[in-house]
């Protein structure tokens, strides 16, 4: 990984690059320079070689750049050992930043409702993390639960008139059927067959959402779903409301607040019940499960009822996640439900790391929150997304936080490298 | 029958597309055992640069010459060729002996990527083109119902056979389809007996761009239509066809194609279109189940 020093170096580097730059003309000259506009009477062309000139360029420095600093190889990122120690400090810095959040004093309704979204997909990070991280089961569909969470707070609420206290329970106990209803067909499948399969099992809940109009309204999805209240009391300007109870000034940010403190009491519900369950029998069998299936079955272990339970507590907590989403929202359609959600969601477990918790707390902030930075540029943040999430597996392929902490230990509980964990089947 | 008869021609010409994507599928999982979750996207792209190539040489308006035709599909398999080299070379290379999830990562990255690349560079509007290779042949009258075999569709079972020949002729007669081969059996053999696998792997994503352009150019002859977001569909459903037919397997993603095109077709003809993904989807499950292996694929012994 020595820099390239030698003059043949850099005649070698400068060629290199210029190959480069040739691809990127080979590339982008067709989909860049000629972009296609719809005209009266059919499409017409629109040259733009500018553009194009500026990204052959780019791959020609960029190249160049990577060759003659860098050397052949791409580096791989590792922390600097000061900044490594402070991580340590990390989790209960980052916990009391989300306890205070709504009282600093530069937060506004914006941040908070970023705070929302960011929380919202750490919990369902930390949802998947139980599939994923500890048990090893590569799920691709896990929307699909969040979908069945959202749909059957919407239904219920609206149909029975149950309120949202009921009716959290209820949806986390449908998607963990919805978890087994899943798991059954698919306990032999392994790897990337079992990611494929979920992927199916998502979006065939995604068809049947949009297309069982009497039931869900379809594409339009359902509105008009009651927001939830605080023992009784709703967050309204009327008598009777959570401000005037306790004498205060209606403010609508009260509702948000509330929102908030939800959502991260929902989510430390579920890194709290995922530290538990690791030290009991159940998840310590999951991680068994997660290294070698066949040495787990000859030690007795019931492969089925602990591949069952991590889909159907995974589920559970997305169902939780979903009829959060369904009532701050006050609205649900097939379309919040993609793959792409799906894909998000891994995402933030891998690139955090995967099993480590905190690794997918700060991984879920940087990608939600990171790509709302460019929220102005519509159409380029999940161009950015996608490139993150390349550029991140290339240049850390373990995560962010890529050292574990063992469940259970003889003695001192030293950090392990994610490299000696294995990455299920 | 006439109508039977129709969704027949209708469904093996919308199987031979997914064919042609499910070979990429299926060469790639059997090289390096990955899921290339982007190869639909290349799909994608080779539609585009497909509509790009005609527009470019003035076909849109009316019937287009075989010539064109063929400098259409030439073009679009070149440049897709170059996008499925610069994707393993760029996402998937450096991560090769790292654990098993981080290239399938990266492949969703990937397929989000170009997604949104093709969505900013060329608008997310859906691009319509009029038919380029119009009529066809009433093979059928009966009371009220022609059975309509399209030149179109003729062209796509005509072109795919062709090129699914060559190909075949590629991997068993060549020197480098032996190499192909033999990569396939055991990377590492092949590596200590002098074969450069990466430049066979970057020469599987390059063949497997290739014909997947070839769909995409299809179905752009077949629709008229097409937008960024076709890749993900397509995908899927010829991932579906590669498992069915057995992964690794060519003829098995081939049949698989068929299959899959053939069962939608008739889903959405005989019972209803709304939920034709879901029949897809739904066999996709019961294949994986019941027969892991696919049609034509090879058992796999669970080694300790």
């Amino acid at each position: 990984m020595t820099p390239v020093a030698s003059r043949d170096g850099v005649l070698h580097a400068v060629r290199d690059a210029g190959l480069a730059a040739l691809v990127a003309f080979g590339l982008f000259a067709p989909l860049v320079g000629l972009r296609t506009d719809v005209v009266e009477g059919g499409l017409a062309l629109r040259g733009r070689w500018d553009d194009v000139a500026w990204l052959v360029l780019l791959a020609f420095v960029g190249r160049l750049a990577l060759l003659l600093l860098a050397g052949r190889r791409l580096p791989r990122l590792t922390l600097p050992a000061p900044l490594a120690r402070a991580g340590q400090y990390a989790a209960p810095f980052f916990l009391g930043l989300a306890l205070l959040l709504p009282w600093l004093p530069f937060i506004e309704r914006y941040e908070l409702d970023l705070g929302i979204l960011v929380l919202t997909y750490v919990m369902l990070g930390w949802g998947l993390n139980i599939v994923v991280g500890l048990a090893g089961l590569l799920d691709l569909g896990y929307v699909a639960f969040y979908a069945v969470g959202a749909y059957s707070y919407a239904l219920l609420s609206l149909t029975y008139g149950l309120s949202f206290w009921v009716c959290l329970p209820l949806a986390g106990i449908l998607a963990a059927f919805a978890g087994v209803l899943l798991g059954f067909p698919v306990l032999r499948l392994r790897g990337d067959y079992l990611a494929i399969v979920t992927l199916a099992f998502g979006e065939i809940i995604r068809v049947v959402l949009t297309n069982w109009t009497e039931l869900t309204g379809g594409p339009n999805g359902l509105s008009g779903i009651p927001r939830p209240g605080l023992f009784g009391l709703s967050f309204t300007s009327e008598e009777g409301g959570f401000a005037d109870f306790f004498g205060l000034d209606y403010d609508p940010v009260h509702r948000v607040i509330f929102l908030y403190y939800l959502i991260l009491g929902l989510a430390l519900l579920t890194n709290w019940v995922t530290l538990r369950l690791r030290r009991q029998p159940l998840g310590r069998a999951w991680e068994a499960l997660r290294e070698d299936e066949i040495a787990c079955r000859a030690l007795g272990i019931n492969v089925t009822v602990t591949k069952l339970t991590a889909f159907a507590i995974g589920a559970m907590f997305a169902g939780f996640a979903g009829s959060f989403f369904a009532t701050r929202q006050a609205f649900v359609s097939p379309e919040s439900f993609t793959f792409i959600e799906s894909a998000i969601i891994l995402a933030i477990v891998v690139l955090g790391g995967m099993g480590s918790q905190l690794g997918v707390a700060v991984a879920a902030l940087l990608l939600i929150g990171g790509t709302e930075l460019f929220r102005d540029l519509a159409e380029w943040r999940m161009l950015i997304f996608g490139a993150a999430m390349v550029v991140i597996m290339v240049v850390r392929p373990r995560g962010l936080v890529g050292t574990r902490t063992p469940s259970i230990a003889l003695g001192e509980k030293r950090a392990i490298g994610g490299n000696y964990v294995s990455e299920g089947h | 029958m006439a109508y039977a008869l129709q969704q027949l021609i209708n469904g093996v010409s919308l199987g031979m597309i997914y064919g042609l994507i499910a070979v990429g599928y299926t060469m790639v999982y059997g090289i390096i055992g990955m899921i290339n979750f982007a190869h639909g996207d290349v799909f994608m792209v080779g539609a585009f640069v497909s509509l790009i190539t005609a527009l470019l040489l003035g076909l849109g308006g009316g019937a287009a010459g075989p010539g064109a035709l063929l400098l259409v599909l030439l073009a679009g398999m070149s440049v897709t060729a170059l996008y499925g080299w610069t994707v393993e070379r760029v996402a998937y290379r450096p991560l090769r002996g790292s654990f098993r999830l981080a290239p399938l990562i990266s492949a969703i990255g990937m397929s989000i990527l170009l997604q949104n690349y093709v969505q900013v560079a060329q608008g997310a509007r859906v691009k319509p083109i009029g038919a380029l290779v119009p009529g066809g042949v009433t093979l059928m009258e009966t009371d009220g119902f022609n059975v309509q075999f399209s030149y179109v569709q003729m062209l796509i079972i005509v072109v795919t056979l062709a090129v699914l020949a060559g190909f075949t002729l590629l991997v068993t007669r060549t020197s480098m389809g032996r190499a192909m081969r033999a990569c396939e059996q055991d990377r590492k053999m092949a590596a200590l007996l002098g074969i450069d696998t990466d430049r066979i792997i970057s020469l599987t994503f390059v063949i497997g761009a290739a014909l997947a352009a070839v769909a995409g150019c299809m179905y752009l002859l077949r629709y008229g239509v097409i937008d960024f977001y076709i890749g993900f569909l397509a995908g899927v459903k010829a991932f579906t066809a590669a498992v069915l037919g057995g992964i690794g397997s060519l003829p098995g993603a081939v049949l698989g194609g068929l299959l899959i095109g053939l069962i939608e077709t008739f889903w959405s003809a005989y019972f209803s279109a709304q939920y034709k993904d879901v029949a897809a989807f739904s066999i996709l499950i019961l294949t994986l189940v019941l027969m892991p292996s696919g049609l034509l694929g090879r058992q796999e012994v669970e080694k300790v």
